[in-house]
């Protein structure tokens, strides 16, 4: 949509007609109206600075929940930080009896498992967002864009339940003996094979981090000019030339920064996360074995926790959480911004 | 020679053509199979036990066959009203703002904070309610839930409200203000009337953002295995009891939450089916 420049000026351009019109007050109703109509003007005038007050109030709130979300989770794990300080983050002792507390665990778990959901998620919708904006016929691409949406709207503890019962069996009985019989030797796919962990975790988070990156990859991809389209294919392109050479190469920006907020998404997904992990503060090399995030963490034992200093440890893992994801989406928003500027973003289609 | 070379080279690149092509579309259909998966188990594990009782039934002790989860509907459209309560107001006042009087560095502020408050992960606003309201009520509550969730409907709303304002065409604002409207009143009854169905589709969707969520309620609703319509009361609600369920060592709770989650789902889809048909009708019906 073209954006046309604003008429407006502050105070409101109403103000001007009724001004205009003092100089012939019609005949028969004498200057009371003229009068009548300075206070009509003076209180729209009224209504409408409090009208973008109250605006201005409730885009404030939105800057307040913000900074409550900081303030809360900092001065509630204030204890534990100025009890284990930097070291928090580099302590692999999950003690809740000695209180005595370090994330590392949760913070490699974290990472490995969104990782993880990244190389298997981002072939899949990157190829996805193309085949929707560039090869798919008309005819199927509401269908199909309609798919990918609603997989997005299946709530995550649904997606737990599933990788429960039906994907850790599937990956205990047919996946993981495949892959520690072909692929044991990288050491990634050893151990014993129980279907939840690190794995589980990885897919189940993978196929909900999809949706998210395919939607801004298409979004990215059609803010490439056609232009450039259609001078690959003049030279003589393939279509696959063309795709390569200028809608990926023009969109890479872009569908980076989709990338990192998939990332963002799965660093701080929770339930399905928690429900197939397996729950275990302990770092292991193989994929196989069970781990802990930073989310499920939480999720698993805030309720119970007593004490403060756990109270507290926990708090302060959200807070690392929080700020983890924080700067991943400001730097996948600053991309996303970098490239579909200048039009509308199209969170809707 | 020559036109051998070319040859040569020309089916390579048809081969990688076709190739690179077919995994494309290759892995748009594996996209789709975990969808039809998830939704097919769900629906052939949830049918068996959905029935009258379950959706009027409180829950049975465990080990007890039967009961329902009439609580947990209940609990959750509450905490989604509540939430609604919170969230939509905020969310189209901040959207107006951004669209009217945004169009600067203020406002990319605002945008940018939209944005950030989006990516904050669930169970870090469930903590936040938590230390928010749980901790100065010293007890888990309804109110906390749907404070939480509320919060969370705030930047799915004003994005869109921004975006669907953005599409009313500059020229009905203009005409308004030129008949001498006060610029408030060409907001309200001009600008957002003629909006109000990609308004509406905004909240649903965050409405369905957030109804399936269970992080942010575990510390906040907390759950409850009888009726609460109180709301400095825990509550409970439907994602939480999927959760509790499902993590259960008894088949019969697994029965359950299988039809929880058939339930849930179909609120869901239902509403995202309803938004899509909604803005598939056209944002913008008002103005044409």
């Amino acid at each position: 949509m073209p954006t046309l420049p604003r008429l407006r000026t502050s105070g409101g351009p109403c103000s001007e007609p009724p001004e205009a019109d003092t100089g012939s007050p019609p005949a028969g109703q004498g200057p009371s109206v003229v009068a009548r109509r300075r206070l009509d003007v003076k209180e729209s005038v009224l209504a409408d600075n409090s009208f973008k007050t109250v605006a201005l109030l409730c885009a404030l709130a939105v800057l307040a929940s913000v900074g409550l979300i900081v303030f809360e989770l900092v001065s509630q794990s204030h204890l534990s930080i100025s009890k284990f300080g930097w070291r928090f983050l580099t302590k692999q002792i999950w003690d809740p009896v000695a209180e005595d507390f370090g994330a590392l665990p949760a913070i490699y778990g974290t990472l490995v498992s969104s990782l993880l959901a990244l190389v298997l998620a981002v072939p899949l919708s990157v190829g996805t967002a193309l085949f929707l904006t560039e090869i798919c016929p008309r005819s199927i691409r509401t269908g199909l864009s309609l798919l990918v949406e609603l997989l997005a709207a299946i709530p995550s503890v649904i997606y737990g339940l599933w990788g429960i019962f039906v994907l850790a069996p599937f990956l205990r009985r047919y996946v993981q003996p495949f892959l520690g019989t072909y692929f044991g030797w990288t050491g990634l796919f050893t151990g014993p094979k129980y279907g939840i962990g690190m794995l589980a975790a990885g897919v189940i988070l993978a196929i909900m981090i999809l949706p998210i990156i395919a939607s801004i990859t298409r979004e990215v991809v059609t803010a490439v000019p056609r232009q450039q389209r259609e001078a690959a294919l003049a030279l003589g392109a393939t279509t696959w030339e063309m795709l390569r050479m200028s809608v990926l190469r023009n969109a890479r920006g872009g569908i980076l920064g989709a990338v990192i907020l998939g990332l963002g998404r799965a660093l701080g997904e929770t339930m399905a996360v928690t429900m197939v992990i397996g729950n275990r503060p302990e770092i292991a090399k193989s994929l196989f074995a069970p781990g802990y995030t930073l989310a499920s963490v939480v999720a698993n034992e805030f309720a119970e926790a007593v004490g403060n200093v756990y109270l507290s440890a926990l708090m302060e893992m959200a807070l690392i959480l929080f700020a983890v994801t924080l700067i991943v989406n400001a730097l996948a928003s600053l991309l996303v911004w970098s490239i579909t500027r200048g039009m509308p973003s199209r969170t809707l289609a | 020679m020559p036109s051998r070379t070319t040859n040569a080279i020309s089916v390579r690149r048809k081969l990688t053509n076709g190739l690179a092509l077919g995994l494309i579309g290759l892995a748009a259909l594996l996209v789709t199979v975990p969808l039809f998966l998830i939704l097919g188990t769900v629906v052939h594990n949830g049918i068996t036990e959905l029935n009258w009782a379950f959706l009027t039934q409180l829950p049975k002790p465990v080990g007890e066959e039967g009961g329902g989860m009439a609580n947990a509907i209940v609990g959750s459209l509450m905490l989604l009203g509540g939430a609604s309560l919170i969230g939509v107001p905020l969310g189209i006042g901040a959207g107006v703002y951004l669209a009217e009087f945004g169009r600067n560095v203020r406002g990319n502020v605002v945008r940018f904070t939209c944005d950030v408050l989006n990516g904050v992960p669930s169970i870090v606003i469930g903590m936040t309610a938590y230390a928010l309201v749980v901790v100065t009520q010293k007890h888990f509550s309804l109110l906390a839930g749907s404070v939480a969730l509320g919060i969370m409907m705030i930047p799915t709303i004003s994005r869109t409200t921004e975006e669907v304002l953005l599409l009313v065409p500059q020229t009905i604002r203009e005409a308004a203000l030129g008949l001498g409207i006060p610029q408030w009143r060409t907001t309200v009854s001009v600008v957002l009337r003629t909006a109000s169905a990609g308004i509406i589709t905004s909240i649903l969707l965050a409405f369905a953002r957030v109804a399936g969520e269970t992080a942010p309620l575990m510390f906040t609703a907390f759950g409850n295995q009888y009726w609460n319509l109180k709301p400095d009361q825990p509550t409970a609600a439907l994602p939480l009891q999927i959760f509790t369920y499902a993590i259960m060592p008894y088949d019969q709770a697994h029965r359950q939450a299988w039809t929880g989650a058939l339930v849930l789902i179909s609120i869901i889809m239902i509403t995202v089916i309803v938004f899509r048909f909604v803005a598939s009708r056209g944002m913008m019906k008002g103005a044409d």
